[in-house]
Order: structure tokens, then sequence, then C-alpha cells
């Protein structure tokens, strides 16, 4: 057998593989952080428990009204993305006077009251979501096995990274929404509705949130924790990156994912920490983050 | 947090109130075990300390920490490892919880500071999980079990801490201590440079001071009160477990200072109380408490970010700004 560094290939890439998968969705929550906080100067506590809420509304459509994955891939961040716009309209919207802080206290409640009520409904123990059919199985790559599904869900996570840069970075949409990131002022003075901006803003980072969670849930359990451990893991990341831009996010998120995996290889105690310690390192030597504009 | 907290005069007056509720609220607590479950008193009074060493952070300094749950539950790892473990008296374990979470303070200040308000509250959030993660992992824990069965023994050699009323006035003693050194903490010139910070950062490293270094102490003190309370807890329960270095733990305590009134010496012990109190009388009636506190959280974010001490305040001084 084939070895890397004493350890056999097919581990060493399993691990890896791993790793980019747990990237894809560091990349794809840590995107919606960004693209919330960079106009709406609030940190959503709530993603993790609207990426929960997301891979809990696939699992309830299929189990209660037989509605399947692909369908699903569409319906949850229409719904995640409508419970966002209805979160921002009632209250987040009352509280951008006010320190960024209370923003964050807010979607911090809000996350204890989603997760609370599905651990009341569902318990704690994780569902299962069966991979779509057409995704079942695995290919042969030659020097390792992939699953279909975990193929897919790479490529799906660039394409909505990528999908969500363009977004913002190409349209004229997106620079409606990154002229108000530098003066929502003048932007509104020049006949732009920008408290539409905002609560579209916020449904949208809520969607990619609730994409995000359909898109797990074939992969890791469904279950009311998944999204508080995952949240601030994020965080971390979103330390590491910045949140100045949108693509530093998503490299960012890409490459602490990888970074975990290969600690799994090497040294599999220390594979919870290694975020935190980049985190750490990066605070010491580049306190603003590698992509971070501010000081 | 600057907009909600009191002005000059008006605190002077404030003062006033407090010490006089603060008379009334110790002789309270002095015939509290005799009408109430000592017990339940005993756990209330380990969170309110434990929330007005927070506040010293927040209130006073303006510094959101997303990881304080390090400090209280690491400190009653400490003093649990250390009284049943080593077998030391109950108040050698005590302050060497307070001299670990003072150090973890120490640590988790230092790379903090580094970055201002959101991202503050995010590293200290980071910082803490991975504390957590290093106690699930750590065999000094015991994991899931925690460390139970820790020997309430002998204060000092002397005082037998099994008995339930020497216990609870040993517990408050400490508490009023605690109290009493965050109120001389905040009234000193160190705590006025903390409150500078708090309402213009800029303007306090421009008049020369090395806010960095106050931030850095007004955190490490935060950190060692914090894990004064947790090891208090610990001796009382006589257990330590992972529950108390949890993120919810860091939010649980937040909500206690947010509730009773941020920037104010009484609130978090309100606060505290109250939120105690609704955890045991939800814990029987079935309703989950997270749902609970969620929705506290939202509405005193909402529609009342004074909490009650402080809207008790505005209320008060509308009244005399009529006359």
């Amino acid at each position: 057998m084939t070895m890397i560094f004493g350890i056999p290939v097919q581990a060493f890439l399993g691990q890896l593989l791993v790793g980019l998968i747990n990237g894809s969705f560091y990349a794809m929550l840590s995107l919606g952080l960004a693209v919330i906080f960079g106009l709406l100067r609030v940190i959503n506590f709530a993603h993790g428990a609207q990426y929960m809420f997301g891979a809990f509304v696939g699992y309830l459509l299929l189990t209660h009204l037989g509605i399947g994955y692909w369908p699903a891939l569409i319906l949850v961040p229409l719904i995640v993305g409508v419970f966002g716009v209805v979160v921002e309209r009632l209250a987040l919207s009352r509280l951008y006077d006010l320190d960024p802080l209370y923003g964050l206290l807010f979607t911090f409640g809000l996350a204890l009251v989603l997760e609370g009520i599905f651990r009341y409904y569902y318990g704690v123990s994780g569902n299962p979501y069966a991979v779509p059919p057409l995704l079942a199985g695995g290919t042969n790559l030659g020097f390792m096995f992939l699953p279909n599904y975990r193929g897919w869900v790479v490529v799906a996570s660039l394409i909505v990274c990528f999908g969500t840069w363009a977004l913002i970075e190409k349209t004229r949409l997106g620079s409606y929404l990154r002229a108000a990131t530098e003066n929502p002022r003048l932007v509104q003075a020049f006949g732009v509705n920008v408290p539409l901006l905002l609560t579209l803003t916020y449904g949208l980072g809520s969607a990619l949130a609730g994409l995000a969670g359909i898109l797990a849930a074939p992969i890791y359990q469904v279950s009311p924790l998944m999204g508080s451990d995952l949240i601030i893991v994020v965080f971390a990341v979103v330390v590491v990156g910045g949140m100045g831009s949108i693509l530093g996010a998503i490299i960012t998120g890409y490459m602490l994912g990888l970074a975990e995996g290969l600690t799994k290889v090497f040294y599999p105690e220390a594979s919870n920490l290694v975020v935190f310690v980049i985190m750490a390192i990066v605070l010491l030597v580049r306190p603003a983050g590698l992509f971070g504009r501010d000081a | 947090m600057t907009e909600l907290t009191l002005g000059e005069a008006s605190a002077k007056t404030s003062a006033r109130l407090e010490w006089m509720l603060v008379g009334l609220g110790i002789l309270a607590l002095l015939v509290a075990p005799f009408l109430i479950y000592p017990i339940f008193l005993m756990k209330m009074l380990c969170f309110a300390l434990f929330a007005c060493a927070f506040n010293l952070l927040l209130g006073y300094t303006g510094l959101l920490s997303f990881g304080h749950a390090t400090f209280f539950g690491g400190a009653a790892y400490f003093t649990a490892h250390a009284v049943k473990v080593w077998g030391w008296p109950p108040e050698a374990g005590i302050l060497l919880g307070m001299a670990g979470a003072a150090l973890l303070g120490l640590v988790m200040g230092f790379f903090a500071i580094r970055r201002q308000g959101i991202y503050f509250a995010m590293i200290t959030l980071a910082l803490s999980q991975m504390f957590f993660f290093f106690c699930v992992q750590s065999p000094f824990t015991q994991g899931e079990d925690g460390i139970q069965g820790v020997p309430r023994g002998m204060l000092l050699g002397v005082l037998d801490l099994n008995v339930s009323l020497n216990m609870y006035y040993f517990v408050l003693a400490v508490f009023l201590i605690g109290v009493f050194a965050i109120w001389r903490i905040v009234n000193s010139p160190f705590g006025m440079i903390l409150r500078s910070i708090r309402e213009n950062e800029n303007r306090a490293i421009s008049l020369g001071y090395s806010v960095a270094n106050y931030k850095l102490g007004a955190f490490v003190m935060s950190a060692a009160l914090a894990g004064l309370a947790g090891s208090l807890k610990a001796i009382v329960f006589q257990f330590a477990t992972l529950t108390d270095v949890t993120w919810q733990m860091s939010g649980e305590v937040i909500l206690m200072t947010l509730l009773g009134g941020i920037g104010t010496m009484v609130g978090p012990i309100i606060g505290a109380s109250l939120v105690i109190g609704l955890e045991n009388t939800l814990a029987t009636s079935g309703f989950p408490v997270t749902i609970a506190t969620g929705l506290i959280f939202m509405v005193c974010v909402l529609i009342f970010r004074r909490g009650i001490v402080g809207e008790f305040y505005a209320r008060i001084f509308k009244r005399a700004g009529k006359d």
C-alpha cells in the first residue's frame, strides 16, 4: 500500500475529504455571516440555528409531506429565508441604531429559542436523512473511493459560494449592496430603498444557512444541536478571515476545513482544537485577520 | 453599551439608593436561610457573584465576553480537583481555583483584547469553546461524569462546612467580600479609567492611558472573581462538571446581567436571582429552560435594555427631573 508521511494514502485522502466537506460548510456559513455583517453590522448568532432549522425543514418536508431532496433544495432556503425576513422586519431592524452587540445578543436569544423548540419536540438524538437515490453509492477514482453525495456537496458548495460572490461583486443589485455597506445614507439619498436592501440581505443570509442545512442533512444526522457547535467554529473562521471580504470568508472556510482534516490524520486529539489554535496564531501575527481591512 | 449608562450626577443619587438597598439586602440574606431552602440560596449567591464579576467587564469596561464560563467552570474543576484528589482544605482549594481562573483570564484576555467589539465577543467565545474541548478530553476532569463527591471539609480547620448553615454563611461572607471588591475596583481611579475606556476608547488612548493594559487588568480581575464564584459553587454542590464550561453558561451570565441591568452594582444580583429562580421553577414544570431564557433575551434586547435596576433608576430620575 502506498504511504504518505507514514500514513496509508487511502486514510490520508479520506480525512482530507472529510476536511473538505467540513470546509464547504464553514465556507457557506461564514459567507452568510460576512454578507449579513457587511451590511447590517449584525453578527448573526442564529446562523447555526438557521442551518439546523434548514436541515429540520428538509427532514419534516420529507417525513410529513413526502417532499424529497431535490424540491427541498429550493423550498428550504425559501422557507428559512422568509423566516429571516420576518425576523429582520419585526426585530433586528429596530436594533440598527444601537451598539452592534445588541444584535449579537438578540440573535443569540433567537438561537436558543429555535434550538429549544426543536429539542423539545425531537430530543437531542439525530434523525437520519437518506441520501437521494440519484447520488447514492460512490465512484472509484482509482486512488480512492468517493461517495457520490459527498462529491456533490463539495461541488454544490463551490457553486453556492461563487454564485453569491458573483451576485455581490458582479451584479447591479450587488453594487447597491456594496454601496450601502460603504455609506447607507448616501445610497438612500440616491433613491435606493436601503431598508428593503437590509431586509433582503438578512433573508439571503438566512437562506444560505438553510441551504447549507439541507445539504448537510444526509451527511450529518439532523439534530437540534447540529448548529450550535458548528457556529462557534465558524466564528473562529470569521475571526481568522476577517469579515471585510466575501472571497476571504470563502477561502478561509475551505482552508480551515482542510487544516482540520489534516490534523485528524496526524494528531486526532487536537482536531477539535486546531481551528481555535490557528485563530490564536492569526490574532498574534495579523490581528485584523488574513483578509481583514479594519485594524 | 454606553448609551444606557447613567450620568455622573445621577450616579451619586443612585449610589445612595444602592446603599439602602444593600443594607436591606444583607439583612434579608442573613435571615433568608431560615425561610428558604439554603442550597437554593447558595446557588443564587454563587451565580450572583459570577454575574457581578462579569458585569465588571461588560458594565464598567464595555467589553462583552462570551467566554466567562471558562473561568467559572475552570475554577470549579481546579478547586474540586485540589480538594478531592490532593486533599487540600476548602479555603486553599478556592484560592487555587481563583488563581487558575486569573491565569486563564490572562491568556484569553491577551488574545481577545487585540480586537474590539463584536470580534472581542467572538474570540472569547471561540477560546472558551477551545477550553471546553480541552475539558472534554483531559483526564483530570473525568469527562462526562465530572469530578463528583468533593468533600466540603473544615474551613480553616475549625468550621465544619457539612453543616448547612455554616456553609451558607461562609458563602454569604465570600459573596459579600467579592461584591465589595468589585465595588472598590469600580470606584477606584483604576475603575474610573475603565469607565473612560468604555465611554470613549480613542480619547482614553489620546490621554495617554495604555488602554490595552487596563483592559487586560479588568479582564483578569473579572476572570478571577468569576473563578471565585465557580470555586464556591464546586464546594457547595460538591461537584464540578462540563455544564459549567459550556457556551450556554457564558450566555446565561450575560442574560443575568442584561436582565438585572448592565453597569449597575445591584442589577446582576437581582438578574441572577431571577434567572436561577426561574430555572428552578421551570425544572419542575417541564417547559424547556432554553426557550424561556432565549425569549427573555429577545425581550430584554428589544424593549428592556436598561434591565430591571436600570429601568428603576430611569423612572426615579424622570420623576425627579419633573419636580
